[in-house]
């Protein structure tokens, strides 16, 4: 070790890996996995809104996670998102590029996609 | 793409109890359910809830499983992992009932963990302690490299002293004055201690630090090591921790072959080594002097001082010597400033300090706190009550060089100066929590036997005084002491405090001398009435049986092992059958009569 970048280098390197368990996210992403869920697609949906969070480089800022079945099993997969202070929004029947389009526009830019909620699919 | 971590506590207490086995069932199980892309198990230190091992805990949620065993690990990894459902029935909770609201539960809610505030043991269960990576993904190494690239070793000391970290190993000394007075002496060769000789029965949160986060102790141990001019480091460990002494040479290890140690590290011509040293087994070898002569390849003997290790210590060279706690507290002093560190704690006590709960207490394990925080908080929320219901009679600090704290003095706050005002003392901080059921001169003898079996020998007080001590307080546990005795013992307690040779029998009669202020009427009872009022000492025991009360089933003369209970002709009236005594002169007082009274007619006096 020569010098405090190289160490720096390392760090930002590792940063990723580990932020997982920090566990002090103010927005968490919430992928319904049950048996409804993964019939309908969930698993490329999660892994994808993983995948964009890492590139995105939101990892310390996002937390990525899984929960059973809501209840609206003919809407699954769905995503929801949840921010401090914000009310949790319900995206449902989402697929891959539904998922990649949520993290630009919402997560990103903080902008709801309307069209991609619960309240206007009814 | 990785989503989720599963961290697996592999100290000591869980490896124990399975947790290698059910390392194993998470990676067959994550590749049967082809999850291996996307799960990633790690090994960490540990958690500190040991009681509840072997712990299991899921990121990026914090869920928090308990008493997990290999067989639980299919539908943890099948609910859990793949489908997103929580194992309901294996989640800690406080109450150890099982919780309404799942989702809540993640491992930083729970009262245990709510209350602590972790410094030394913040990458502890974090980590993969043999990963390098990990550690500095966690601003390992950054103290180090600032300290190299942008201090002076005289900034090191003072912001070590401006932040009022005092040793952890017990004596509570001012760890950034003892760097000053070695730093001005000139030799050509200096030495940087750590004492990892973790002895006091009960205590074994060095252990953990080693166990769970090895390079924090490598990285300050550098930072000393410049600090006092020191370009060679010995670690003293006990040989009985064999988890912690593999990470601990796998660290130094990967350090050196980052560069971390050795020559011109981060390019400031700062040379450090490492190099471990076993212990084998002696409780002497904790204190620092006999612990340096067992470095030197000597039998393990203090030696006078002064001349103090700061001027003459480690071969003869000047020589810092520092617990593993204290040491792992300095990267995050560098790191937040010494105002920081002051910031936690009392007024003459900073930061945290680790205890190990044990005993008659419901969450035993360890926890840091901030220096000041009252036994009753320990004990009642943290440490979670005393199991059965019943009362609290004092907790044991310190373990055999300590005192007790009895329960009229609970709300005191447990800092350094606070527990010495009290004839008690900090330790390396075991915490032995008794209950209602504990005998005081019982509980003094046990650590009067231990330090018997660990008195070096080398000075007279410590050797002969010790074996006397405790052949007055085994005759008082026999009822054969006298009012005359218990004068004798107090004699000879401060006899021995003031005239042995190093800390092992300066501190030895600690644990009489505070019973006996705080429970004399204990000791009296024991020689007066010839009685033990808590019921532990057997020979002042007798067991009887009510034949009032005796239905005559004969399941205590049918478990008794000596045959001590036989039949009488008495029966009772509303009784059918002849009621059982007991002949007091076979009866060994093993009270297992008693536990199998079903009407509850045999009692203890």
């Amino acid at each position: 070790m020569k010098s405090l970048a190289e160490l720096q280098a390392i760090k930002d390197k590792m940063k990723n890996k580990v932020v997982l368990r920090e566990g002090n996210n103010e927005l968490r992403v919430v992928v319904g996995m049950a048996t409804c869920g993964i019939a309908a697609g969930a698993r490329p949906v999660l892994n994808t809104i993983v995948e964009a969070v890492n590139e995105g480089g939101l990892a310390d800022k996002v937390t990525v996670s899984q929960t059973g079945c809501i209840g609206l099993c003919q809407f699954e997969p769905i995503v929801e998102i949840h921010e401090a202070g914000k009310e949790k929004v319900t995206y449902v029947k989402v697929d891959t590029d539904k998922a990649k389009r949520i993290i630009e526009e919402h997560i990103k830019g903080g902008k709801v996609i309307a069209e991609f909620t619960l309240s206007d699919l009814k | 793409m990785v989503r989720s971590h599963v961290l697996i506590c592999g100290g000591t207490g869980c490896t124990s109890s399975g947790s290698v086995a059910i390392q194993e069932a998470f990676k067959t199980n994550i590749e049967a359910f082809g999850l291996s892309e996307e799960v990633k198990v790690v090994e960490t230190g540990c958690f500190g809830l040991c009681a509840l091992g072997p712990v299991v805990i899921v990121y990026p949620d914090g869920t928090f499983y308990s008493r997990v065993t290999a067989d639980d690990v299919k539908e943890i990894v099948e609910e859990h992992l793949l489908k997103g459902r929580k194992v309901e029935r294996l989640i800690y909770s406080d109450t150890g009932e099982e919780v309404a609201d799942v989702t809540a539960v993640a491992l930083s809610d729970t009262a245990f963990y709510k209350s602590q505030n972790r410094v030394v043991l913040r990458n502890c269960g974090v980590i993969n302690p043999e990963s390098i990576d990990e550690y500095i993904a966690m601003d390992g190494y950054e103290a180090l490299g600032r300290v190299l690239t942008e201090m002076t070793p005289e900034d090191v000391i003072k912001i070590v002293s401006d932040s009022g970290l005092r040793g952890r190993g017990g004596g509570g000394f001012p760890t950034g004055f003892k760097w000053s007075l070695c730093a001005p002496n000139k030799a050509d060769q200096k030495y940087v201690v750590c004492n990892a000789d973790e002895g006091d029965p009960g205590a074994f949160m060095d252990r953990s630090v080693l166990e769970g986060d090895p390079h924090c102790l490598v990285e300050a141990m550098a930072i000393a090591g410049y600090a006092i001019g020191a370009t060679e480091g010995y670690v003293y460990v006990r040989a009985e921790y064999p988890i912690a002494v593999k990470r601990l040479q796998k660290a130094i290890d990967d350090a050196r072959e980052y560069g971390l140690l050795g020559k011109n590290i981060f390019g400031s011509g700062f040379d450090f080594n490492l190099h471990i040293r076993l212990g084998a087994g002696a409780f002497v070898c904790g204190e620092e002097t006999a612990l340096m002569t067992s470095i030197e390849g000597n039998r393990g003997e203090p030696r006078p001082r002064p001349p103090y290790p700061a001027v003459k210590g480690l071969f003869g060279k000047p020589t810092v010597e520092n617990n593993v706690e204290t040491f792992a507290n300095i990267p995050q002093i560098i790191l937040r400033g010494a105002d920081w560190f002051a910031s936690m704690g009392t007024e003459k006590s900073k930061g945290t300090k680790v205890f190990a709960l044990g005993g008659n207490i419901n969450n035993t394990g360890l926890v840091e706190i901030p220096m000041g925080t009252t036994l009753r908080h320990i004990i009642y929320d943290i440490g979670g009550g005393i199991p059965g219901g019943k009362a609290f009679k004092a907790a044991q600090t310190g373990g055999p060089s300590g005192g007790c704290i009895p329960a009229s003095l609970i709300d005191t706050e447990v800092d350094y100066d606070n527990l010495t005002a009290i004839g008690c003392m900090m330790g390396s901080g075991g915490l032995i929590v008794m209950d209602e059921d504990t005998c005081m001169v019982d509980m003094a003898k046990f650590f009067l036997e231990f330090t018997v079996d660990e008195s070096c020998g080398k000075c007279t007080p410590c050797r002969v005084g010790t074996k006397r001590l405790l052949e007055l307080l085994d005759d008082i546990t026999k009822g054969k002491g006298t009012l005359e005795d218990i004068d004798r013992l107090e004699w000879l307690c401060n006899y021995i405090k003031q005239n042995s040779l190093c800390g092992l029998g300066q501190t030895a009669p600690n644990p009489v001398l505070a019973t006996l202020k705080f429970f004399r009427e204990e000791y009296v009872a024991h020689v007066v009435d010839k009685k033990c009022p808590a019921g532990v000492c057997k020979d002042l025991l007798t067991f009887t049986i009510d034949k009032e009360k005796c239905i005559g089933c004969g399941l205590c003369a049918r478990n008794c092992p000596v045959n001590a209970i036989v039949k009488t002709d008495y029966i009772a009236p509303g009784h059918k059958l002849a009621s059982y005594a007991i002949d007091a002169d076979k009866c060994i007082k093993c009270g297992v009569c008693m536990g199998n009274c079903r009407p509850k007619a045999i009692e203890k006096i």
